[in-house]
């Protein structure tokens, strides 16, 4: 069985062009070269490579659904093999493009040598920050999924329902949600508000709370179909949304609000999950 | 949305200053027919104090401002430089230093806006130096010409031009009227037109510049801001066209097939995110407004 990169590699090289592949192919066997800086800004071969990998490797037919982008996945090869330190990778974000970034954050969880957390963490929250929402569902990949505190993991999934990133984009969303008290009140909450304003609730936010009420089992696979995003990322638009999914039961108890309960026939966890960062394999 | 009954252009706006617009100028846009633009950097009104306000300006037309053309389906590109106004201030120079690793981006379709503003000794070595960065990055120039003294500043940028080696199809001298515009064909660059409410030029004035100077060479742009200026202005053009009996291949031509070809020799013109089979104008199929 392939390791999750050499699949990725054997899937971007079938989706490239010949003079793609060949491109690629110099890429990667020129990502330890730091004999000489390469291309008009003198910058380490394996850089030039990683900053102009969207002329190089693109585009790409798009003939595989769901199968990763393919400069994403070139510039994720690239790092791997490059395998910058810490502050080369922290440099490499602070200086690039949104796409460049966003290919820094789908690295963080292959690089050998992992960075050190702190300051990866720091590049995970600054993408959290943005309202670009390719930024943000890449910042919520396995990296945050096993190193992001509990608080900013669960701020970063209230945004995904907030911009329209589907929830599917969240790495570990069973593991993490399940039995957090914390999170099933944000989501109530917000459906509550959006309910009174008589707008739809996003449809995977059923989902996800029945996750952290326990109602889902682990195992349940996440509800197919990504629902696109509004028009406008930083404005929750109901016309950018499918129909509107049951809202949970709850949020429709307008008139007479009530501290968070679970549901009658809910079994309420005998012990929720602890709320700090919970250790993780990292070769997730 | 509303039905047109009439076939619309498409168009690919070669210079307009997103970042001053609003979502509904993108909604309008679209609906107009643009599918593409590019976003030139230049003056934000305010005074820069440091370089460092121009990375984040330059980060943000290679990101935020793509992420938001795109949700309301155009495909955003950016040309990137100190602009000649603010070359003169020293606090702003150390952009140039920079400037070579940013070009390097892959919405990067061209070094601009260059040129001049006063035509002081400090705009002379900006532009020098940023049409040398355009040749080792192989990439055309967009060369703003001055509002103020415009005749004399265009005889000084050819100048600057024939000493620079960058060949003249890699470059397009903009903001032209009709008292520029012959020395600027005589040249062989690329000729910019900027449409504007009350300044520059007007969409019937263009045409009769197309009338007499055809098609060929020719980018025709809202140049829309901060100040008063208008985003739909490229339509405007189209209809004027129209008007006075240019056919849909001579506006597909001016509008979209044009700017295609002067900044596709970055290389780096990503259109493929222009959905196939949607031509407008283009070839027999024209795709009507009301989608
Ligand atoms: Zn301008």
């Amino acid at each position: 069985m392939l390791s999750p990169l050499a699949s990725l590699r054997a899937g971007l090289e079938r989706r490239l062009k010949p003079e793609g592949r060949a491109w690629l192919r110099q890429a990667l066997s020129e990502a330890t070269d730091v004999t000489e800086p390469a291309g008009p800004a003198g910058l380490p071969r394996w850089e030039l490579h990683f900053v102009t990998a969207g002329r190089r490797c693109g585009p790409a037919p798009h003939t595989e659904g769901g199968a990763p982008d393919p400069v994403d996945a070139a510039r994720v090869l690239i790092l791997h093999a490059a395998a910058p330190g810490t502050d080369a990778l922290v440099r490499l974000y602070g200086k690039g493009s949104a796409d460049e970034r966003r290919a820094v954050l789908l690295a963080l969880p292959h690089l050998d040598p992992p960075p050190r957390t702190a300051r990866a963490l720091s590049l995970v929250e600054d993408a959290l920050r943005t309202n670009d929402t390719r930024l943000v569902a890449a910042a919520l990949g396995p990296y945050a999924a096993a190193h992001l505190d509990a608080h900013q993991w669960r701020q970063g999934v209230l945004k995904c329902l907030f911009t329209g990133v589907p929830t599917a984009a969240v790495a570990g969303l069973e593991h993490r949600a399940a039995g957090d008290d914390e999170l099933a009140r944000m989501l109530e909450d917000y459906a509550r508000e959006r309910t009174a304003a008589g707008r739809t609730v996003p449809e995977d936010l059923a989902y996800v709370l029945r996750l952290a009420r326990f109602e889902e089992s682990r195992d349940t696979p996440h509800p197919p179909g990504p629902h696109r995003p509004g028009p406008d990322p930083s404005v929750p638009d109901p016309s950018g949304h499918p129909p509107p999914a049951a809202p949970h039961r709850r949020s429709q108890s307008r008139s007479q609000p009530r501290p968070p309960e679970s549901p009658p026939q809910s079994p309420r966890s005998p012990q929720p999950r602890s709320q700090s960062p919970q250790p993780r394999s990292p070769e997730s | 949305m509303p039905t047109q009954s009439r076939s619309i252009p498409r168009i690919f706006d070669p210079h307009i200053h997103m970042t001053s617009r609003t979502t509904d100028d993108y909604a309008a846009m679209y609906q107009a027919g643009v599918r593409a633009l590019v976003e030139p950097s230049f003056w934000l009104g305010q005074p820069r104090t440091s370089p460092a306000t121009f990375y984040d300006y330059f980060d943000s037309l290679l990101g935020w401002e793509p992420f938001r053309a795109a949700q309301y389906g155009i495909v955003h590109h950016c040309t990137l430089a100190l602009n000649p106004k603010e070359a003169n201030d020293p606090r702003c120079t150390p952009v140039l230093e920079e400037l070579p690793r940013y070009l390097l981006k892959d919405g990067v379709v061209a070094v601009g806006e260059i040129g001049y503003d006063s035509m002081t000794p400090a705009e002379d070595t900006a532009l020098a130096a940023q049409l040398e960065l355009a040749l080792v990055h192989e990439l055309p120039a967009l060369v703003h010409t001055p509002h103020r003294d415009k005749a004399a500043g265009l005889a000084r940028t050819l100048d600057v031009l024939r000493e620079s080696k960058l060949p003249p199809e890699r470059v397009v001298l903009d903001h032209l009227n009709e008292t520029t515009v012959g020395p600027a064909a005589d040249s062989g660059c690329w000729l910019g037109f900027s449409i504007y409410p009350d300044t520059k030029m007007d969409p019937d004035r263009m045409v009769r510049i197309l009338r007499v100077h055809g098609t060929e060479r020719v980018l025709v742009n809202s140049a829309a801001d901060w100040g008063r200026s208008d985003p739909l202005k490229t339509r405007h053009v189209a209809e004027a066209m129209l008007a006075a009996g240019f056919d849909e291949d001579d506006v597909d031509r001016v509008l979209w097939r044009n700017p295609v070809a002067f900044y596709g020799q970055s290389g780096r013109l990503r259109l493929d995110a222009v959905p196939a089979g949607e031509r407008l104008f283009a070839g027999n199929s024209i795709l009507r407004g009301g989608e």
